[in-house]
């Protein structure tokens, strides 16, 4: 994705301007975190992400962000990155507390059906940056189930077992060869 | 009689739903209402006033860091505590690049589709659309290469079938009516912003540590540390980097912004006759130059009745006669206050939540109603623009003149001043308060600059807590309007805080004289042309920036379309 030069795929800069956005020593792989930490399970993508950047340590190239419930302002830090793995809240029939990964084709179904109020702006940014030809070639999502949506900042028993199962679907996933080349089978992966 | 119910009717922040009845093509009455339960503000009761921001910031996904700077100010304003100026300054560059991001973003990204046929533009003339870009302005990327370029790769998009961020338009529909060439320019435009747009948030990330969610606030200051020398603090070579993103941004401001939202307002001028809705305005003054905020750059004030001549300034953002004006009704609204339901003062408010159906006569809405000395007001850039043109604010003065200069010529005839009370001159404000933020940010940058040279560095006062117990008010004039919190503080802990934020001002319910709010107001004689395409009430709630709700985000794995249209 980022193997082009800007001018290749955009209608940016004309000949004789400096790019506005060059470049820089962008992370290969960005975890973003979303979710509202008022609202307790809300907030447990945030939370998740959170906790992998405290307690592990990530390779060369993966860098996290704590995207809280924003939208537009995400635009940057997604196009630059190569992948893509969203943590978030997502309902389900699943019991709360489980965790589990949408990926490859299902992805895009998520993302281009909908300018949802839910998810706020991602499906935004990913179509803005569709137009730049900057969508991030590989996208994941790690959906955890949510027990209790109540304001409030602590996280419910089943949010917090969520958050660790997801937590471990993401360093899955980062370490997974198969979803950095692009094979990895959409469904479920846990 | 139609019922048109939309909901939700925002793009990007969710859970807005209006319902207009409609008859004879017009809207004869309309409700707007909140459909989420915003109670964040109880989460801060018995928590320390120093962290109130880091929580405030997150109530709304579009608009953290204007509910965190209002949240320190509040909490300052409370202890009576001086700010160094060089916080100030710091405080100023990021409010005003934040609002050059979300100003940008809201013309482009979010309203201009209202008014734009992307499916259009396919079929213009990129040398005539190169031609009327050259005679609105200098703008550099307005040349015949790059538009072909531009309609090229929409009909590559549009030809796969991914229409995408373009999918919620309403292409084709009767009330779009600029010609290809308008079209195409726009959506040049458009693709552009998206660049312009991240220059600005930039700006936000390289003084506030990062974006989303600054970090270098603090009650008493910011936490930036200024060394001109050291690579890990506020360096010259970054605040020069800064200087160049506001160059850039001014470039494509006046050279593409403003004259795009005149020639667009000016082909839609009918639209300068609809949506005046509450024309009370209500703005305050923004961009401290003092420790006490009480000398701003900008001004604001109170503008009733729409009269400009009656303009009454409010001084300072600790001026009493804002203070004592704010109410807020709950007539109509899912709460309910103990001892009467009277429309009650920030500082005594209070969130219980009393939940009916949706009851036309009765409650309706999530939001509150607020009031400014009994009266319904309207608040947001208009009001804003108003209020500084009203009070003779030169850069404003000859930003508005220049933007109804140029949709004079493109319609023929002048376009009045009184043309901007509507939806269009919501839009048109928005552009040029654009440009004078714009205009602020050099200001605000050489004031920093020059401080700094002064030799000095300060940039926070700590602060104490008094036993007993204290109260006080921040004020920020952010992108929607008029942001206000207020906040108790007993023996150094927060007793009461409430929020009263610009879309509660424009798009509360009735209050308690049963008069339409301003979004509902506004609906009334708009035309609608097709009750199941009702893009002309979307037309009208837009030109808000409506932001509402601000909290749940759930996403939804069955990918049910969400935005509904029920014409009943």
């Amino acid at each position: 994705m980022r193997s082009g030069g800007r001018d290749s795929r955009s209608v940016g800069p004309v000949a004789g301007r400096a790019p506005l956005h060059q470049p820089d020593s962008s992370p290969k792989v960005l975890v973003l975190g979303l979710g509202n930490i008022l609202l307790r399970d809300e907030g447990v993508g945030v939370h998740a992400v959170n906790t992998l950047a405290r307690s592990h340590r990530l390779p060369e190239g993966v860098a996290v962000l704590d995207g809280g419930t924003s939208g537009m302002d995400l635009l940057d830090a997604v196009a630059s990155c190569e992948r893509l793995i969203v943590c978030d809240a997502i309902r389900s029939d699943e019991p709360p507390g489980s965790a589990f990964c949408i990926d490859g084709d299902e992805i895009a179904a998520f993302f281009a059906t909908r300018i949802s109020p839910h998810q706020i702006g991602l499906s935004e940014v990913l179509a803005n940056l569709e137009l730049l030809g900057e969508r991030p070639e590989h996208i994941t999502l790690v959906g955890i189930v949510p027990a209790d949506l109540s304001l409030g900042t602590e996280l419910s028993a089943a949010g917090r077992r969520g958050l660790a199962r997801g937590v471990d679907l993401i360093l899955a996933k980062i370490g997974d060869p198969a979803a950095a080349t692009g094979e990895a089978v959409a469904g479920r992966c846990a | 009689m139609a019922r048109i119910t939309i909901d939700p009717i925002t793009r990007i922040e969710g859970h807005l739903r209006i319902d207009c009845e409609v008859a004879d093509g017009k809207v004869t009455d309309a409700w707007s209402s909140g459909q989420m339960w915003r109670g964040i503000e109880t989460i801060l009761q018995g928590r320390d006033p120093r962290d109130a921001w880091i929580f405030t910031q997150r109530i709304c996904g579009v608009c953290t860091t204007v509910h965190a700077i209002v949240s320190v100010r509040a909490v300052e304003n409370a202890l009576d505590l001086e700010v160094p100026l060089n916080a100030q300054y710091i405080r100023n560059l990021i409010i005003a690049a934040h609002a050059v991001h979300d100003h940008i973003v809201h013309f482009y990204q979010l309203a201009a589709l209202d008014w734009v046929d992307i499916v259009s533009a396919l079929e213009a003339d990129p040398a005539e659309a190169a031609k009327l870009g050259a005679s609105l302005s200098d703008y550099p990327r307005n040349g015949i290469p790059e538009l072909r370029a531009v309609q090229d790769k929409l009909k590559s998009f549009v030809g796969s079938g991914q229409l995408g961020v373009f999918a919620s338009g309403y292409w084709g529909h009767p009330a779009m009516k600029l010609p290809p060439h308008v079209n195409l320019l726009a959506a040049a435009h458009y693709l552009q912003a998206l660049e312009y747009q991240r220059t600005a948030n930039k700006i936000v990330t390289i003084l506030g540590s990062k974006t989303p969610h600054i970090q270098n606030l603090a009650v008493g200051g910011v936490s930036n540390a200024i060394n001109l020398e050291s690579q890990s603090t506020l360096t010259l070579e970054r605040l020069f980097a800064i200087k160049t993103m506001i160059g850039e941004l001014s470039e494509f401001v006046n050279g593409a912004m403003i004259p795009d939202v005149a020639a667009v307002g000016a082909l839609y001028a009918d639209w300068t006759t609809y949506g005046a809705g509450v024309t009370n305005y209500l703005s305050v003054p923004d961009l401290p130059v003092d420790t006490r905020g009480v000398v701003c750059e900008l001004p604001g004030g109170y503008i009733p009745g729409g009269d400009v001549g009656a303009f009454q300034a409010i001084s300072g953002q600790r001026d009493d006669f804002f203070r004592d004006g704010v109410k807020e009704a709950v007539k109509h609204s899912w709460y309910e206050y103990e001892g009467g339901d009277g429309a009650l003062h920030p500082w005594e408010g209070q969130t219980n939540p009393h939940y009916t159906d949706f009851e036309d006569d009765g409650k309706y809405s999530w939001i509150k109603a607020p009031t400014f000395y009994d009266q319904r007001a309207q608040v947001g850039p208009l009001a804003n623009v108003l209020a500084m043109f009203a009070s003779g604010h030169e850069p404003t003065k000859r930003h508005l003149e220049r933007l109804l200069a140029i949709a004079g010529s493109v319609h023929g005839s002048p376009i009045p001043l009184t043309g901007l009370h509507s939806t269009i001159g919501r839009i048109a404000a928005r552009a040029v308060r654009c440009a004078v933020l714009l205009d602020s940010l050099t200001n605000q940058w050489q004031l920093l600059i020059d401080n700094i040279a002064r030799g000095d560095f300060d940039t926070f006062n700590p602060p104490t807590f008094p036993k007993g117990e204290v109260r006080g008010f921040g004020v920020h004039e952010a992108p929607r309007g008029v942001l206000s919190h207020w906040v108790v503080v007993e023996n150094g802990k927060i007793r009461n805080y409430q929020a009263v934020v610009p879309s509660t001002w424009n798009a509360g319910p009735r209050a308690d004289d049963d008069a339409p709010g301003p979004y509902e107001a506004s609906l009334i004689d708009n035309p609608v042309a097709d009750p199941e395409l009702p893009l002309e009430v979307l037309r009208t709630v837009h030109s808000f920036d409506p932001c509402i709700a601000c909290a749940i985000h759930m996403v939804d794995p069955e990918a049910r379309p969400i935005v509904e249209v029920k014409a009943l």
